[in-house]
């Protein structure tokens, strides 16, 4: 579903990736752990085009977002058409404020599909229901707790009918009460057998959740494997044991 | 007192400062409807990425809020049509000295007001496939009216005030006028019967803003 090859990037002198693979398969669910500084929000960032790598190759669904080796970068329409395979949803849920709860989740499909205003709203709709917020449709976001804000998020991600999702520490502004029922939305999403790449400190829920695990430090991957094997190296359970 | 306890003389000062309010609401009302638009396309230009259109908006900012507006009056009314060759009329020349001037301020306005949106934002929009003149139009752009309103409305006010400077190139507006009547019966009196008619003026700006303002309360961040 998603390869990334060989990824390199640096903001200045500072090299925030150095040669990162990753592959995400099918229906798969793959969580990315590691320190912080070690370059996975960079990376997932990377994968959709909110930073620009140095060199690499990104694939996703058999479309090339950049190959540095073949052209860099694909044209604006092709690029749009990879973005749109995924959903992507952010740390800090930077949903629009101007907006009602079923304004976030209708605008982008009403303007960038194309869907009708009816057809997006039944959208909407189904999607808030799935993340247990269908009664807030008529809400604006800064009336909602952060919890329920990043499910709306979610619902927003999920509106545009994504090939697979990736999460950007999803939990890390929440408090732990607020995680778990973000948490439980996205299980919920990973049982219907969707292909997820999560970016995440919250390490019961990698071990749980995930098919398999991704370890990155200092702009490397340093492990990778199913949970049981990752969270057993040594050097895993130093960083996961504090 | 010369006017308060005299209703006839009030009634012909009254009579000739409607008058001259004329020549300072259709300065204010031109100027509003020129600079507010040609500020967000000089905003636009100022946060371009291009240095050739960048440096040359700045540069114009730069003179334009750095030097007196009445020298940017007196540029475009004298200067202008000696190189020129042709001369404008008295108010067209002023209004396009008042647009350039405004259009300045505002544009730096409206450049705080998308800097002040987060990043997130057009983030936001990018992965959800929103072209950027998309994100711009109907997600930032948004933003920033409510970000915008109370600044705008710093200048909207003073440019009320500024419409009298207009009295440098000869045009009988209301400061004018007042100064005239004043001149001619030896009072100061008409001078604050116009400074009450300028308040009145921006209390009915203000008043439009705050509402401006109150409405955009519905949602927050």
């Amino acid at each position: 579903m998603l390869r990334a090859e060989n990824i390199y990037k640096s903001f200045g002198k500072n090299e925030v990736l150095r040669g990162v693979s990753l592959r995400v398969d099918q229906g798969e669910v793959v969580a990315v752990i590691g320190p912080s500084g070690s370059g996975k929000s960079t990376l997932l960032r990377c994968l959709i085009d909110l930073e620009r790598v140095d060199s690499g190759r990104v694939v996703v669904g058999g479309e090339t977002l950049v190959d540095t080796e073949k052209g860099g970068y694909a044209e604006k329409s092709a690029l749009r058409r990879v973005i749109l395979k995924m959903g992507f949803v952010f740390q800090n849920f930077n949903l629009f404020p101007h907006f009602t709860v079923l304004g976030n989740v209708t605008q982008a499909q009403e303007r960038v599909l194309g869907r009708t205003k009816q057809e997006a709203q039944t959208r909407a709709m189904k999607v808030l229901e799935k993340v247990g917020l269908s009664d807030k449709a008529a809400e604006y976001p800064f009336m909602l707790s952060g919890g329920q804000q990043q499910r709306v998020a979610i619902a927003r991600a999920l509106a545009m009918d994504p090939q697979m999702l990736l999460f950007d520490e999803p939990t890390s502004a929440l408090d732990p009460l607020l995680t778990q029922e973000v948490l439980k939305v996205i299980k919920g999403l990973a049982e219907e057998n969707r292909t997820m790449l999560v970016v995440t400190h919250e390490m019961a829920f990698a071990r749980e959740v995930a098919d398999r695990v991704v370890y990155m430090m200092e702009g490397a991957v340093i492990a990778e494997g199913r949970p049981d094997e990752v969270f057993a190296l040594p050097q895993v359970r130093a960083f996961t044991s504090w | 007192m010369k006017y308060i306890d005299n209703p006839q003389r009030l009634a012909g000062l009254l009579g000739q400062l409607w008058q001259g309010l004329g020549i300072t609401m259709s300065l204010f009302a031109y100027t509003l409807l020129f600079s507010l638009p040609l500020g967000l396309l000089l905003a636009l230009a100022r946060m371009s990425w291009h240095k050739p259109v960048r440096w040359p908006v700045q540069f114009f900012i730069l003179v334009m809020r750095g030097t007196p507006l009445i020298l940017q009056v007196f540029t475009v009314y004298f200067v202008l049509p000696m190189v020129f060759g042709a001369a404008f009329e008295r108010l067209t020349a002023v209004v396009i000295a008042f647009v350039m001037n405004y259009s300045a301020y505002f544009a730096e306005i409206y450049r705080g007001g998308v800097e002040a949106v987060p990043v997130g934002q057009r983030e936001a929009a990018h992965v959800l496939g929103f072209t950027r003149s998309q994100a711009f139009m109907h997600i930032i752009l948004p933003q920033v009216v409510k970000r915008i309103v109370l600044p705008v409305s710093n200048e909207v006010i003073t440019l009320v005030k500024d419409t009298a400077l207009v009295t440098a190139v000869g045009l009988v507006e209301l400061y004018r006028v007042a100064r005239n009547a004043a001149n001619a019966v030896g009072s100061i009196e008409p001078l604050f019967i116009a400074g009450a008619v300028y308040l009145i003026i921006n209390a009915v700006v203000s008043f439009l803003f705050n509402r401006a303002n109150e409405h955009f309360g519905y949602y927050q961040g």
